[in-house]
């Protein structure tokens, strides 16, 4: 048991006042950069800072920064999947032509479809 | 059987036992990123696709509310950590006072939460056949709680993302599936992690949780520091499209 | 083979798993992974019939063009039923939550999984969502096909298509609870001297497959309840007349069930690692390379999934690269292969009943694998998706392989898992029918589908019925072949010849206890010092006593 308290890093609650006044700085800057101009860079900005967020509170919040290597591989291998799911899908997407040359989104077939149960 | 840390049968040491449990709880963790993908992927491939009825749809949302809940989930967080905290050090009274502060942030989560959705509901902007952007718009007594110039406001988004969009209706709903979708399957969360806050909170008042043995609290710790990423994408991806018009 | 006639009777140990406690409560409320593993066994063997059921009809009604048995749209529901049963409720379950859950533990030489409760909550979660399904089958059946296409699923199909949908999402977290116990326990649970690389490669694959239940499973659940709410609720994510794309639910679908497809193979190819080498008395050849090869397997059957979308208006680009990338995946089966066959070369090989299925897999899987490349092949695949074609591919996979492969494994443990033997000879024979009628039926339905004949219709032109008479004459063969190791294993574990610890013998730890064995698995905490598959230094097995110049190849019943 002895062995077990010393594997265990404490982190004081001092890092964690820290880590939430930075948290609640960056949300006011995520609302603050949504209302300037950036064009298509808005989500990404909006992305970036989100991801910001979400580094602090794995790392110290959830400890990854004290945890094993196993740990941070297993962190590591739920982004890379998520990153294979969202980008290997919207890769087909952003591909698309159709015969007549025309880009993604194609114009919607939608309207002539029946919307009801038949 | 009550749990105050003794071994189980199949494990040799403490060690192991907290070892694997951890473990367990990060390979979960990882299990509910996909969840939550497959979601944020159909977000992502409709808000491509139909911008104008995204932006329209979501600056329909209360930017006051949303930011608000943000603030308190964050605040639930770290009271979350300082919980682990006072069970790392031994300190007893402190484990129960931050877990009975996170699951109040929770409810206060979950009251706002409660607001938004009912004004939703009332402003006919729940996907399904009475849904209708401009209900507002074109009802303003059906609306008491939208001002005037908000009013004005709103009209003059929607008309121009009408322009730029002709189905906005129809597309407007995509928004509103990912809203109720996305938010849905978080709050969802929250009540499970709420119900393991009590849980906890049952364990701390008995004085169960010591330094050599603290594993539920950390790994709930876990849970609800997740939940709260889920939030931090949430907000951003859904409150703050196209806010500068 | 003749033993020395002084060979001592064995008996049935006196204490064991399976004698530990009586009553229907100390199995429903067992936390004994090896109970829990017998309890899937009976659950998963109901839906095998049921979706057996199903086929019988399918292929009975398939006998004349016209199609004499069925109306279509009971048509529909026949082949949709047959394929939900199958894929979700047998094949996925099949070797993980059986053989898996009784094996993974002994074979690492730990006293349970990491997690016996969640273990058995799997089981109750099983349970419930077979429920539902069970529910949905009769109460207007579904007829959507097992892939759940929107918006037929969502919009236009008026079968009881929700509580399918709940049943198999609530399937899916029993899947995800074993996978996660799988990877905790081989992560932490191994005995000492258990290293990585002494780890017996059925181990390893299901150190894979769990990486891809653990992955791809959240991925279907959120699927199908995006489709159930926009069934439900009219969510309109995959309808078009919403402006949503039923594309994206085929992505969706496919993310997880291509993926899922080695869910049901890996664990097989695992057990055929452990049949070979025990019985051509031969070291597994290239260990490490068929443990990576379970890994690669498992990451880039996740990067190929829209090679079931090839034909759906996907962009070209896209297709290029999925289809470059199904080809890739089909090296790391290659090299398993590859590896099983310099396995039996130069081995002792004995013809036991496992080994024949063993060796049904490897010519099975090899076809069913190969014509896998021919789908994959853009310009191949226009003429033969959605034909018989494809049928023909994934039954010699699924069927051919994952099937075998579980017969093979269950024959080869039976011993360990109730302490008798089968019969050898009644074995090996329904061991033959099975291969002569799983050729016989799916054989022909790869000419049927090069011919033109697509999946899913009632009915056929006239030309192509003589194929369609062998396949459906195959599958009465094949069923026969499916009932004979049901009667005589389950008559073995009453009423077999006892078989003592390690009948075969093979190097496992799982042998080196009793048969059954104990409910805490070791007497003792083995420590392990061989390398695995190594007959030559195991003096515990007795080979090379018996035969000084080599091993003497395995033996079972005599
Ligand atoms: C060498 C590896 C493999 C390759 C290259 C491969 C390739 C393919 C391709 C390209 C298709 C789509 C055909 C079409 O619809 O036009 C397909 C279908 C299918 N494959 Fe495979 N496959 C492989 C292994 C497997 C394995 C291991 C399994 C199962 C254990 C499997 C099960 C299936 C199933 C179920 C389908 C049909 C799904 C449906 O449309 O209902 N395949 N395969
Ligand atoms: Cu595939």
């Amino acid at each position: 048991m002895s062995e077990q308290e010393h594997s265990e890093h404490i982190v004081p609650p001092a890092t964690y006042l820290a880590i939430i006044l930075t948290l609640l700085f960056l949300t006011g800057t995520t609302i603050w950069a949504a209302f300037v101009n950036l064009g298509r860079f808005n989500i990404v900005v909006a992305l970036a800072i989100a991801t910001l967020k979400a580094t602090l509170v794995v790392l110290f919040f959830m400890h990854a920064k004290y945890s094993p290597k196993r740990t941070k591989l297993i962190i590591l291998a739920g982004i890379f999947w998520l990153a294979l799911l969202l980008g290997m899908t919207l890769s087909d997407y952003i591909t698309r032509v159709d015969y007549r040359g025309v880009r993604f989104p194609i114009s919607q077939v939608s309207q002539q479809l029946p919307a009801q149960r038949g | 059987m009550h749990r105050t840390g003794e071994l189980y049968g199949q494990f040799k040491t403490l060690e192991q036992q907290k070892e694997s449990a951890t473990l367990g709880m990060w390979i979960f963790l990882i299990t509910e990123v996909m969840f939550f993908g497959g979601i944020m992927l159909a977000y992502a491939l409709n808000r491509h696709v139909y911008f104008p009825a995204f932006a329209a749809g979501s600056n329909t949302l209360s930017l006051k509310l949303g930011g608000f809940n943000t603030v308190v989930l964050l605040a639930s967080s770290f009271t979350m950590a300082v919980a682990v905290w006072s069970s790392q050090v031994g300190k007893k009274t402190l484990i129960s006072i931050f877990l009975l502060l996170t699951i109040t942030l929770g409810f206060v989560f979950f009251g706002v939460k409660y607001v938004e959705y009912s004004q939703k509901f009332h402003h006919h902007l729940v996907p399904g056949k009475k849904f209708d952007i401009f209900y507002c718009v074109n009802n303003p007594a059906g609306c008491p709680d939208v001002d005037a110039p908000e009013l004005m406001e709103e009209s003059k988004l929607l008309d121009e993302a009408k322009a730029a969009d002709p189905d906005l209706n129809a597309h407007a709903q995509l928004y509103y599936s990912a809203y109720f979708g996305m938010t849905g399957l978080h709050a969802l969360h929250m009540v499970i992690g709420a119900g393991l806050l009590f849980w906890l909170l049952k364990g701390s008042l008995a004085g169960r949780f010591t330094p050599q043995w603290n594993t539920p609290v950390d790994l709930v710790g876990l849970y609800w520091h997740f939940v709260d990423i889920v939030w931090i994408y949430l907000f951003p991806l859904l409150y703050l499209i196209d806010r500068h018009k | 083979m003749s033993t020395a006639a002084a060979a001592p009777v064995k008996t049935m140990p006196e204490h064991h798993y399976l004698n530990a406690t009586y009553g229907i409560r100390s199995w429903l409320l067992t936390v004994d992974h090896k109970r829990i593993a017998l309890l899937y066994l009976a659950s998963v063997t109901f839906f095998f019939f049921i979706g057996g059921f199903f086929a019988m009809m399918i292929r009975l009604h398939l006998l004349t063009p016209s199609g004499y048995l069925l109306s279509a749209d009971t048509y529909n529901r026949m082949f949709t039923m047959h394929g939900v049963a199958m894929i979700f409720f047998f094949l996925i379950p099949s070797i993980p939550a059986v053989l898996g859950n009784f094996l993974i533990p002994l074979m690492i030489g730990a006293k349970d999984l990491a997690f016996p409760k969640i273990n058995l909550l799997s089981w109750y979660v099983y349970v419930v969502g077979g429920a539902f399904t069970l529910y949905s089958m009769v109460s207007g059946g579904l007829d959507t096909g097992w892939t759940f296409y929107t918006p037929l699923s969502t919009v236009y199909s008026n079968s009881a298509v929700a509580p399918a949908v709940v049943g198999i999402f609530i399937t899916g977290f029993s899947s995800i609870l074993t996978g996660l116990n799988f990877l905790v326990t081989i992560h932490t649970m191994r005995a000492p001297g258990m290293t990585w690389f002494r780890l017996p490669m059925f181990v390893w694959a299901h150190y894979a497959t769990s990486i891809v239940m653990i992955l791809g499973t959240p991925v279907i659940a959120i699927t199908l309840a995006l489709a159930g709410m926009e069934r439900l609720f009219g969510l309109g994510f995959f309808n078009p007349a919403m402006g949503g794309d039923p594309i994206l639910f085929q992505h969706l679908f496919w993310f997880y069930s291509h993926p899922a497809v080695y869910i049901m193979i890996l664990p097989a190819m695992g057990v055929i690692s452990e049949l070979i080498p025990t019985f051509a008395r031969k070291q597994l050849f290239g260990y490490h390379f068929v443990a990576a090869a379970s890994l690669a397997i498992a990451v880039i059957g996740f990067l190929v999934w829209t090679h079931h979308m090839f034909l759906t208006g996907q962009s070209t680009y896209a297709a290029l690269v999925f289809s470059f990338l199904t080809f890739l995946v089909a090296i790391p089966s290659a090299v398993k292969t590859f590896n099983w066959v310099a396995t039996l070369y130069g081995g002792s090989i004995s013809f036991d009943t496992p080994m024949l299925y063993a060796f049904g897999f490897l010519g099975l899987f090899l076809i069913g694998g190969l014509t896998g490349l021919f789908l994959g092949c853009l310009g191949t695949d226009i003429h033969i998706h959605d034909t018989y074609f494809v049928v023909a591919h994934f039954h010699y996979i699924m069927v051919g392989g994952a099937i075998m492969g579980y017969l093979g494994g269950l024959h080869f443990w039976w011993p360990k898992m109730t302490g008798r033997m089968y019969p050898e000879w009644l074995a090996r024979i329904s061991a033959l029918i099975l291969f002569v009628g799983f050729n016989l039926t799916f054989f022909p339905q790869f000419l049927l589908g090069y011919l033109g004949m697509p999946r899913r219709y009632h009915v056929y032109p006239p030309e192509f019925q003589v194929y369609n008479v062998m396949s459906t004459a195959g599958a009465s063969i094949l069923a026969i072949g499916y009932l004979l190791p049901m009667i005589y294993l389950t008559w073995a574990a009453f009423c077999g010849k006892v078989a003592g610890d390690n009948p075969w013998p093979a190097t496992g730890l799982e042998w080196k206890t009793q048969s059954p064995p104990l409910t805490e698995n070791f007497e003792v905490t083995p420590v392990v010092t061989w390398e695995p598959y190594d007959f030559h230094n195991r003096p515990d097995l007795g080979l090379d006593a018996v035969a000084a110049n080599g091993v003497v190849p395995a033996h079972g019943d005599d």
